[in-house]
């Protein structure tokens, strides 16, 4: 597989109370043309990835929504997978250009969420998860702290190792100008926050943002850049009471073993990633899922440091979910953005130096869906 | 020059503590009082109401003047918690108090900053001497939905501010106001309790008016924040008004006797006013205090005030200061 990114484009994230969703998306479209230096007459279709705005705002049909936006008839669809929706909609996008149907495609992410009251919000973005944890009255902090105690207890993971990434995580968003929330915390300030859901407190949680990210994706090189080899998704329960394990994300493993296979590459190759942190849990998860260190030893590797910028593995180097922001559909095209960006040297002061190979993860629900990507310099 | 010529403030006795508002609802008391600085709110008691209120700081600002009723050529009334729908506070107030019926009299509504709008339209009647006083009230028995956020500082008070030109104690220098349609905080016909727009009441509400009433009076005026002895902003919490202060260049210092919200909540109209009778209970002659309130919806009105030599004997008279009212106070239980 050979998937070329021709294009990227990102808006700030943040609360963005001056832009409506369709201003962010075509900040951002707009960006990935104007990067792929495409005719946007050329594009042969637009998948918008976003996960809200039927809830929210009463606005289906978002396809039509950018196309028109664009001025261009190409074909336009919607892709909504929750908090994995980017991913998913970059992975419909490999599909139809690897079909040899389209030549160039556009991917857009998009969400506007700080409109609406937390309580709504907090209602709609449970429609991730199972009727039975609705019905229960579990909501994702609630979900994601029911795996944290589970693993805290099976593996002694502590409070101030899921305190380490979101130190670590606000230490990269400081130098990201982009991020939602661009300054640095400490150990202490996670520890002393409001709680949110026993263990969770305040800063262990991603916040509610706005923003958009769009990706330009070819079958046949525009220019000389970073490719995707490697897209796969995979699936799991959608609730947790159906799972056998509540330390782990299955189908994190089922796809990055797909995503390994089809670009060739594996763990060891792997420069820099985004992963899914939506909670500090999350991304130990994430690091003992993907297979970057033993199971139950996540939270003692990110601890160690070496998952910080300018060490041996950066990890969310654009601040993650946690202080980049999570606005849930543009989520898995930002991680591919800072990947790309990564790749050609353009990161400024986050730049992973010699970085050739990149990772994404991006997380719908609890799990229920996962999308990795390899993408290769 | 129009002026301040006498205030009187009234905060209700009865207290209601943060945490015990958190009991209730099973949420953690240290951490909601740590998040809005506010410790406790002052409540009224159940036979107190917004014109009750209002008349009580009224007298007080009487007494304290020196001041005869039928000298009060025009009474406002800032409030958005008014017992009538279309009868007016501002009639019930003028008669209780003995004014003549030789006085423009109306109720205002702009959320919290109701009274200094009231404040700006009065200095135009005694700056034209179609008033030789005037009354400016600020009165609220604010409520809110019982486990919103609002519910931890909606507080219950009045201020009342008589304005002329003979006896000043301190001297309106200049003000602005500072406007725009941003909905961060409403209440429609027939709603029980007011709805708000969450953390849209702050960066773009909030603060983009009262940084931005207070810039301009500032360069108009042509001073900066060094100049002033004391500055009050509206105290909708414990936070914003510090943050809004430190952003504009004031020391923790210059904004600390007007800070009243940590022990009495936000008495949402007399927020801003309460806040300046603390300060003119201490402020010596020839200071400068500049003041700036918000209201939601939005705007700001921005005030910078003079002190004069009358200002001592004036506190001398002043029997029933700030401070002396809210620390007589008595805690009660909270049910819902």
């Amino acid at each position: 597989m050979k998937i070329h990114v021709a294009g990227v484009g990102l808006t700030r994230f943040g609360e963005l109370w001056n832009k409506s969703l369709e201003d962010l998306a075509m900040e951002a479209a707009g960006q990935a043309i104007s990067d792929a230096r495409i005719d946007k007459q050329k594009i042969g279709a637009i998948f918008v990835a976003n996960m809200l705005s039927s809830k929210l705002y009463g606005q289906d049909h978002l396809g039509a929504v950018v196309t028109s936006a664009l001025g261009i008839n190409a074909a336009a669809l919607r892709v909504e997978g929750a908090c994995a929706s980017g991913g998913l909609a970059v992975h419909m996008a490999v599909q139809s250009l690897l079909s040899g149907m389209y030549e160039h495609v556009l991917v857009v992410g998009v969400e506007k969420m700080t409109d609406v009251l937390p309580s709504l919000i907090t209602t709609a973005l449970s429609g991730a998860g199972s009727e039975d944890e609705r019905r229960a009255g579990l909501t994702f902090p609630g979900l994601y702290a029911l795996m944290a105690r589970m693993h805290m207890q099976t593996y002694g993971t502590t409070r101030e190792q899921m305190a380490a990434v979101a130190v670590k995580n606000h230490f990269h968003a400081s130098l990201n100008d982009r991020a939602h929330f661009q300054f640095e915390i400490s150990i202490e300030k996670v520890l002393t926050s409001p709680t949110i859901s026993n263990p969770f407190t305040l800063f262990d949680a991603s916040p509610i943002s706005d923003g958009a990210a769009a990706v330009v994706l070819s079958s046949k090189p525009i220019k000389k850049g970073v490719v995707i080899t490697g897209s796969a998704v995979a699936t799991d329960t959608i609730g947790l009471d159906k799972r056998k394990n509540l330390t782990e994300l299955t189908a994190t493993t089922i796809a990055a073993k797909k995503a390994w296979k089809q670009s060739g590459v594996g763990v060891k190759n792997i420069d820099v990633m985004e992963v899914h942190d939506c909670f500090t849990i999350a991304e130990i998860m994430a690091m003992e899922d993907l297979g970057f260190c033993a199971k139950g030893e996540g939270g003692r590797f990110i601890e160690s440091g070496q998952t910080r910028l300018g060490k041996k593995l950066p990890v969310n180097p654009s601040g993650g979910l946690k202080a980049c922001g999570h606005p849930v559909g543009a989520t898995g095209i930002k991680q591919i953005v800072e990947i790309v960006q990564q790749l050609r040297g353009v990161s400024g002061k986050r730049q992973v130096s010699g970085a050739k190979v990149g990772l994404t993860h991006n997380v719908g629900g609890t799990g229920a869906t996962v999308v990795v990507h390899i993408l290769q310099k | 020059m129009t002026g301040i010529v006498s205030y009187g403030t009234y905060i209700p006795k009865y207290r209601i503590k943060l945490a015990d508002i958190a009991r209730s609802h099973k949420k953690n008391g240290d951490e909601i009082t740590k998040a809005l600085q506010v410790y406790e709110k002052a409540v009224a008691s159940l036979d107190e109401d917004t014109a009750t209120l209002a008349v009580e700081a009224s007298r007080q600002a009487l007494l304290n003047g020196n001041i005869d009723p039928k000298d009060i050529h025009a009474i406002t009334v800032g409030s958005e918690s008014h017992p009538y729908v279309v009868k007016p506070t501002a009639t019930i107030v003028g008669e209780l108090l003995g004014v003549s019926n030789n006085y423009f009299a109306a109720d205002l509504e702009f959320a919290c900053k109701a009274a200094t709008a009231g404040m700006q339209f009065v200095w135009g009647l005694v700056e034209t001497e179609k008033a030789r006083n005037g009354l400016i009230i600020g009165s609220d028995v604010a409520q809110a939905k019982p486990g919103d956020i609002l519910e931890y500082t909606a507080s219950h008070a009045a201020g009342a501010f008589i304005l002329g030109k003979k006896n000043v104690i301190a001297e309106i220098v200049d003000f602005v106001s500072y406007t725009s349609n941003t909905p961060d905080f409403w209440r429609r016909d027939g709603q029980q309790y007011p709805s708000h727009g969450g953390r849209f009441t702050g960066e773009p509400a909030y603060f983009h008016h009262v940084l931005g009433a207070s810039k301009v009076l500032l360069e108009k005026v042509k001073m900066d924040a060094s100049d002033f002895a004391h500055a009050v902003f509206h105290m909708p919490n414990g936070k914003f008004p510090k943050i809004a202060a430190k952003r504009l260049g004031f020391s923790k210092e210059q904004v600390a006797t007007g800070f009243i919200v940590d022990r009495i909540g936000n008495p949402y109209s007399a927020s801003s006013l309460v806040g300046l009778s603390a300060v003119l209970d201490i402020a010596k002659p020839e200071e400068y205090i500049f003041l700036c309130s918000y209201g939601s919806g939005a705007g700001s009105d921005a005030f910078v005030f003079k002190t004069t030599k009358e200002i001592i004997t004036y506190q001398k008279r002043n029997k029933n200061p700030v401070v002396g009212q809210i620390e007589d106070k008595e805690y009660k239980a909270y049910r819902i």
